[in-house]
């Protein structure tokens, strides 16, 4: 048995924050888990996933994070418990839907989890998605820690149930991915059958029901209050006439500073962990304690705001800072250090600093993230290159193919936002006269590059899109997509045809590419790109790093051969595999790395890279 | 007990997530309190992997500059790259066999010698275990096991709250029985090196 469906109490795991959160909702009950993969939520929906046959828990990789949202909060309105899981950026995606199903409300508790990600380690924002909370009326919760993680989701969905509506658990990345020690609590044995009973004049979100949800939504909201001024979860800790507000993983550096400048027996702590609606008179309440107070929250100034309007209306006129010169910045994640030195110098105390070593050591060569040696999407962008050079404009997607944005590939002239591509693809054509080639990978077009696709072939736009199919969602850790038919998984799902979506929507023009075979692919591509109209391309060659999950690989490796190298090095400078090194002078191939894409002896001008044979 | 802070610092596929979760489960099953948070995002496209392991009362997991007890590298370049986490009193210890990132191949900078790292280290931090940690690995039978290597250095330090007794039940438990052995054997090859250091 899996050993995060254990039914032993007390129990002590070494868990990953996104564990942890598995583990509430399955102590929860849950019947009903979903997601869109996308770091830092990823584990939440690959830990599903990996225990759904044994847990009983119905599980999805949804299309995108809308859809995603669609199936589990119907779940739940069918009374049944429902978690979803997404990044910050993804409930962009499903924020239409999220807004008004806090009118329409749930039956059986209903969770989404929005991972945060300060300081953009793996996101292309860093926005703050409590600010969802206010947006759509919903109740937020915060962890400051991963047993609490797990604490807070089981948590979630008595709330939700008691007050019928969704409930938001907002991590960051620093609780996503961080491991700490949980203790498991029993496993609530819930109905994972639920039932619909028909109420469409409830149900049906046209004008005249809106207008009375909207009030319930409203009364909901007041309830919600009234249980954050109560919660376990937003507690005062030490007491004095200074006062820190702190939420989420800076209540951790928090703690630590004062312990550090021994400040604990003058320094009161509120720790907000229900975070939306905030606790009115328990923040009230610590005002009136205190002379000064210092807020230190990551990112936006939320509860900043929230505690200064509640500070008014008690005419209370204390400074109250947080984000400011010299204070917090709304840019990037915390540190321990940082918030102890903002606490020492806000509240004039000396702060005891361990200096750094300094890193005065010149030109350390970068270690960027690159396209794996074997990468298909390599040599699309290498045939892209050839055919067409720096021509047309490139505008890319969200996916490991985003890192084609470097040198010497230069594939990515711009990228903001999964789907993007075709839709400024046109927009760009449009406004300069040139030709646009637009990036996007299979598990992005599925999520929102087919509007993009349609709009470009209704509107008439000159533009190539270039589907590169590798069967899988790589770049969060080879989650399906809808066209991965999921056999080899033990599952039934079937695989969508990329080739039958595109000509059945009247493309004029759609070639399959094998990007291996180098010159037929530039061959295609200059007919595609040639072509007057909406052209699309698929390339298609399986992840070789999701390939090698489910199948052995025969191991074939390359030499460069230096009796015929004359050193041109067309090899390192076009295609800058990371199984190339140089040997003094020399390209070199590492063999460790090499899994025999031929790509490299393709383009070699001498024909100087030969296959190794055993033993050689 | 004092929070000990240890930052570990790899090249993508060396295994350090894995090296820090056998520190996490030995330290859990030693009762000592531990948080581990790791940076891994796009890790397997050959990036940096970075994870930070705090042994003891501290509430935070992560760990800031100049904040480092332990720093240990698995790459040598790496290692000078996340120097600034030590102070001068931190310890350093780190393999000296050098993986050069493909920007040296095309040319955007160059890889600097491995002996000048070492004086450049050593004249900043001032204790230093440096050593081939991946011929050992070799040496225990695959460089796969350069982890396990680097997880014995560690040991032999005498600086965790966790026996080396400890952290080898550990491996036995949560890593792969067909490994076992050179697992093992990989863990004391990097044991004895910085025990003799150290003593």
């Amino acid at each position: 048995m899996n050993e995060l469906l254990l039914d032993s109490p007390e129990k002590k795991m070494l868990l990953l924050g996104n564990e942890a959160i598995v583990r509430g909702a399955i102590e929860a009950g849950v019947a009903v888990a979903t997601c869109y993969p996308g770091t830092p939520s990823s584990e939440i929906g690959d830990t599903f996933f990996k225990i759904q046959k044994e847990s009983g828990v119905y599980f999805e990789y949804a299309i995108n994070e809308k859809v995603a949202m669609e199936v589990a909060a119907a779940a739940a309105l069918a009374g049944v418990r429902a978690i979803c899981s997404m990044k910050h950026v993804g409930v962009n995606v499903a924020a239409d839907f999220l807004m008004s199903l806090a009118y329409e409300g749930v039956k059986g508790g209903f969770v989404l989890v929005s991972a945060d990600d300060p300081s953009m380690f793996s996101s292309q924002n860093e926005q703050d998605n409590r600010i969802y909370g206010k947006f759509s009326g919903l109740p937020v919760l915060e962890p400051s820690s991963i047993a609490e993680a797990k604490e807070m989701t089981r948590y979630a969905f008595e709330l939700s149930e008691m007050l019928q509506e969704p409930v938001i658990l907002r991590t960051t990345t620093r609780i996503n991915h961080s491991t700490g020690v949980v203790a498991l609590g029993p496993i609530a044995r819930k109905n994972h059958l639920g039932t619909f009973p028909k109420e469409p004049l409830r149900n049906t979100l046209i004008p005249s029901v809106s207008t009375k949800l909207h009030k319930l939504l409203l009364a909901n909201y007041d309830k919600a209050a009234g249980q954050s001024d109560t919660s376990p979860y937003n507690f005062v800790f030490g007491e004095g006439k200074w006062g820190i507000i702190t939420s989420g993983i800076s209540f951790n550096y928090v703690t630590d500073a004062l312990q550090d400048l021994d400040l604990t027996s003058r320094v009161g702590v509120l720790r907000i962990g229900f975070s939306h609606p905030l606790p009115d008179k328990m923040i009230k309440d610590f005002i009136a304690k205190c002379d000064k107070i210092l807020i230190a929250e990551e990112l936006e100034p939320y509860l900043e705001e929230g505690v200064k309007v509640k500070a008014q209306e008690i005419g209370s006129v204390i400074p109250i800072r947080g984000k400011g010169e010299g204070l917090f910045s709304r840019a990037y994640e915390f540190s321990p250090s940082m918030v102890r030195k903002v606490i020492a110098s806000y509240f004039g105390v000396d702060c005891p600093d361990k200096e750094a070593v300094s890193v005065d050591v010149p030109n350390i060569p970068q270690r960027p993230p690159n396209l794996c040696a074997g990468c298909p999407h390599r040599a699309t962008y290498a045939a892209m290159r050839q055919a067409c050079g720096d021509e047309p404009i490139y505008t890319n997607d969200i996916g490991c193919y985003t890192l084609g944005v470097l040198p010497p590939l230069s594939m990515s002239d711009i990228s903001i936002c999964m789907g993007a591509s075709i839709g400024m693809g046109a927009g760009l054509g449009k406004a300069t006269g040139r030709k646009v080639v637009s990036f996007i990978g299979d598990s992005t077009f599925f999520h929102a590059g087919i509007p993009g696709l349609i709009n470009a072939l209704h509107n008439g736009h000159d533009q190539t899109v270039v589907i590169m199919d590798n069967g899988t969602t790589s770049m969060t850790g080879f989650q399906p997509d809808p066209g991965t038919a999921m056999e080899n998984m033990g599952f039934n799902n079937l695989g969508v045809s990329i080739e039958a979506l595109v000509t059945g929507i009247g493309v004029k023009h759609v070639a399959v590419v094998k990007p291996f075979k180098f010159k037929k692919t530039v061959e295609q591509i200059r007919e595609a790109v040639a072509f007057k109209g909406l052209s699309v391309i698929i390339s298609r060659e399986i992840c070789p790093m999701y390939e090698k999950t489910f199948k052995k690989q025969e191991k074939r490796s390359y030499f460069v051969d230096h009796g015929k190298c004359k050193n041109h090095r067309v090899c390192l400078n076009t295609l800058a595999c990371p199984a190339f090194y140089l040997k003094g002078e020399q390209v070199e191939i590492d063999d460790s790395s090499c899994i025999g894409c031929t790509l490299c002896v393709q383009v070699c001008p001498e024909n100087a890279i030969r296959l190794k044979k055993i033993g050689e | 007990m004092d929070t000990i802070r240890i930052v570990i610092v790899a090249v993508g596929g060396q295994g350090n997530l894995l090296a820090s979760h056998l520190l996490g489960e030995a330290a859990l099953a030693h009762e000592v309190p531990v948080q581990i948070s790791e940076i891994h995002g796009m890790a397997q496209r050959g990036g940096v992997v970075e994870s930070s392991v705090l042994l003891g009362k501290a509430r935070s997991n992560v760990i800031s500059s100049g904040e480092a007890d332990i720093l240990v590298g698995f790459e040598p370049l790496e290692t000078l790259r996340a120097i600034g986490k030590c102070n001068k009193d931190s310890m350093v210890i780190y393999n000296t066999a050098p993986l050069p990132p493909f920007t040296v191949a095309i040319g955007m900078g160059v890889y600097p010698p491995v002996e000048e790292t070492v004086e450049l280290i050593r004249a900043k931090v001032s204790k230093n275990i440096a050593f081939d940690a991946s011929s050992l690995a070799r040496q225990a039978g695959t460089l796969l096991s350069l982890n396990m290597v680097m997880l014995g250095a560690l040991a032999g330090t005498g600086m965790i709250p966790i026996s080396a007794d400890m952290l080898k039940q550990t491996i036995g438990e949560k890593t792969k029985k067909a490994f076992l052995e050179m697992n093992l054997k990989a863990f004391d090859l990097g044991y004895s090196v910085s025990a003799g250091a150290v003593n």
